[in-house]
């Protein structure tokens, strides 16, 4: 750094850098971290209709906490996000394990699995809710074939709807968290795996002793990019129930959506947004540290 | 070398093979429904073939259907998002490149501390800045208008695209620009005759990566666009969702292959770069 201060730079060479930078650093600390500080603020005030700057201390996040479409929306959230992320990762894992025993048209296969991750959620939303409609769908299409007794109502189940936007997320992102492992178990050493071979250890033996586990960095960020998902996960509930039927499929970010922009009410919009920043920072700085901790364990 | 084929070999061959099955389904599905009449929907089933296959279900999503209101088909959004998309994927790319440049070779005292700060753009839920956002686009009086998403699209993107740049320079040899200024090359000259021209492949991911994202953006859409601004993934969703008379499935899967074409098209023509894209944040974030 200092050889390259001591070279005759001129002013523009000094100067430029922090100035190209400015606009990206401004709008990072105007539209992200003072945003974010407007959205606190606002949950610990009267704001309903319009902001409303009167202190109300805790207030907000008392009438959040009493409100039963909040608690249904976090659990279905939790439900959703274990299942849609445990799933997701397995099923990926096991394409990539497989894609990974020297198979011929694996490129292919591969752009097959992936292709769900280029669709939008609305158009992923509208293709499964077509798929799963009762009557017409999936149902019919078992009645057709011969079972005339087979019931598949899962869109229109209160009990149940919240598990289709689990199919649906699976399958537009089991493909992402293949391409994800199947480029670490590419870097995996072969030399490991043939020292393993030569002792006489199975291949289910191989990949469950000593190939996942130097997968380790790769399941936290796996881990990490799902979970994401799953709580910002807003265009493909509204798309494939809609929260519904009623509010029996609503997540979080739906209720922050409704009361912040269709009911009217800013500050319990704002304390749902806060809860839901809080929740992806409690589980994602544990497994960044955690992910970075792997890491370097494994250097 | 291939792996003689035992039998073992030959079951992986048969899961892979019924797993792309399954997930083909849904873009087969969606094909079959849009080339179908409703007479055909209702008495066929997901799996049976278009008897008579007709393009009509195509035209009326494409320029008939009713979405919300106005009932001119999915056209005036897709053009919207064409013209939301494209402005916003470049000032974007192009910012994060220069991001990227100056944070990998003219760092100063606090630029990794910078952009450390930056990089939580990636990592929080748009849903803590959206009431803010929404009185700031009213007070400059861009709300409900093309020009806001372009705003929201490229305030939001360039953390992402700033890693992208940022992570690919890391790789290019600090030598090589300590040699350039030496020489007496200054800041804008090295990057455009050094970094430039082996900056495509990184271009690539990014633009790509942006297209996609902006393209399929829905959250954003569907708080700051007012009804003559929606992007097509807003107008879809209201285009399934109107209910006048009978349920047109033909038309929603013929809208929502619509609202898909230009990702997917994509992802055919570069699929290696979007893959790239998606593993680039996630494998060194």
């Amino acid at each position: 750094m200092t050889q390259e201060a001591s070279l005759a730079s001129g002013w523009a060479d000094r100067y430029l850098p922090r100035l190209v930078l400015a606009p990206s650093l401004f709008a990072a600390a105007l539209f992200v971290y003072g945003f974010i500080f407007v959205t606190v603020g606002m949950s610990f005030t009267e704001s309903r209709l319009l902001p409303n700057w009167t202190w109300a201390g805790l207030d907000r996040y008392v009438e959040l906490f009493a409100n039963d479409r909040w608690w249904a929306s976090a659990i279905n959230l939790g439900i959703f996000g274990t299942l849609f992320i445990f799933v997701s990762m397995a099923l990926g894992l096991f394409l990539a394990i497989l894609l990974d025993q020297r198979i011929r048209g694996e490129g292919f296969l591969r752009a097959i699995f992936l292709y769900p991750m280029a669709l939008s959620f609305i158009v992923t939303g509208n293709a499964w809710k077509w798929i799963l409609n009762p009557g017409l769908g999936f149902e019919k299409l078992i009645h057709d074939l011969g079972w005339q007794s087979f019931t598949f109502d899962w869109l229109v189940n209160p009990d149940m709807s919240i598990y289709t936007v689990v199919i649906a997320g699976v399958w537009q992102s089991a493909g992402f968290s293949m391409a994800l492992f199947l480029a670490g178990l590419r870097g995996v050493d072969s030399e490991i795996i043939r020292a393993a071979q030569i002792d006489g250890a199975s291949m289910p033996k191989i990949y469950t002793r000593i190939i996942i586990p130097t997968l380790r960095p790769v399941f936290f960020s796996v881990a990490l990019i799902l979970t994401h998902i799953a709580i910002k996960s807003f265009d493909l509930v509204m798309a494939l129930t809609g929260g519904g039927p009623g509010t029996a499929s609503d997540v979080p970010a739906i209720f922050m959506y409704q009361f912040s922009f269709t009911r009217g009410q800013l500050g319990l919009g704002a304390a749902a947004a806060v809860m839901m920043l809080m929740t992806i920072t409690a589980i994602a700085v544990p497994l960044m540290y955690a992910e970075s901790k792997s890491t370097r364990g494994a250097q | 070398m291939e792996p003689r084929l035992t039998f073992t070999r030959l079951l992986i061959y048969i899961v892979l093979g019924v797993l792309a099955l399954y997930f083909l389904a849904p873009l087969y599905v969606m094909l079959t429904t849009s080339l179908k009449n409703l007479d055909e929907i209702r008495d066929g089933n997901l799996l049976s073939l278009p008897l008579a296959p007709t393009l009509d279900a195509w035209a009326k999503a494409w320029s008939g259907a009713c979405a919300g209101v106005r009932c001119e088909g999915l056209k005036p959004f897709f053009i919207n998002s064409l013209i939301m998309t494209i402005p916003a994927v470049i000032i974007s790319t192009f910012m994060g490149a220069l991001n990227g440049y100056v944070f990998t070779f003219w760092r100063f005292r606090g630029s990794e501390l910078l952009f450390t700060m930056m990089l939580v753009g990636c990592f929080i839920p748009f849903q803590v800045i959206l009431l803010p956002m929404a009185r700031f686009l009213g007070s400059l009086g861009i709300s409900n208008s093309v020009g806001g998403l372009v705003f929201v699209h490229v305030v939001y993107g360039l953390a992402f695209t700033t890693l992208f740049f940022r992570n690919y320079y890391v790789s290019v040899p600090n030598e090589l620009i300590r040699a350039a200024r030496i020489d007496g090359a200054d800041f804008l000259t090295i990057f455009r005759k050094i970094l430039l021209p082996i900056s495509w492949p990184i271009f690539m991911v990014c633009v790509i990566w942006q297209f996609t994202q902006i393209w399929n953006d829905f959250l954003f859409g569907v708080v700051f666009s007012g009804s003559d601004s929606q992007p097509v993934t807003v107008a879809l969703n209201n285009l399934t969702n109107t209910t006048t008379g009978v349920k047109e499935y033909n038309v929603d899967m013929a809208a929502a292959i619509i609202a898909a074409l230009p990702t997917l098209l994509v992802y055919l023509v570069a699929g290696k770069y979007f893959v790239r894209g998606l593993t680039a944040g996630a494998v060194k974030g």
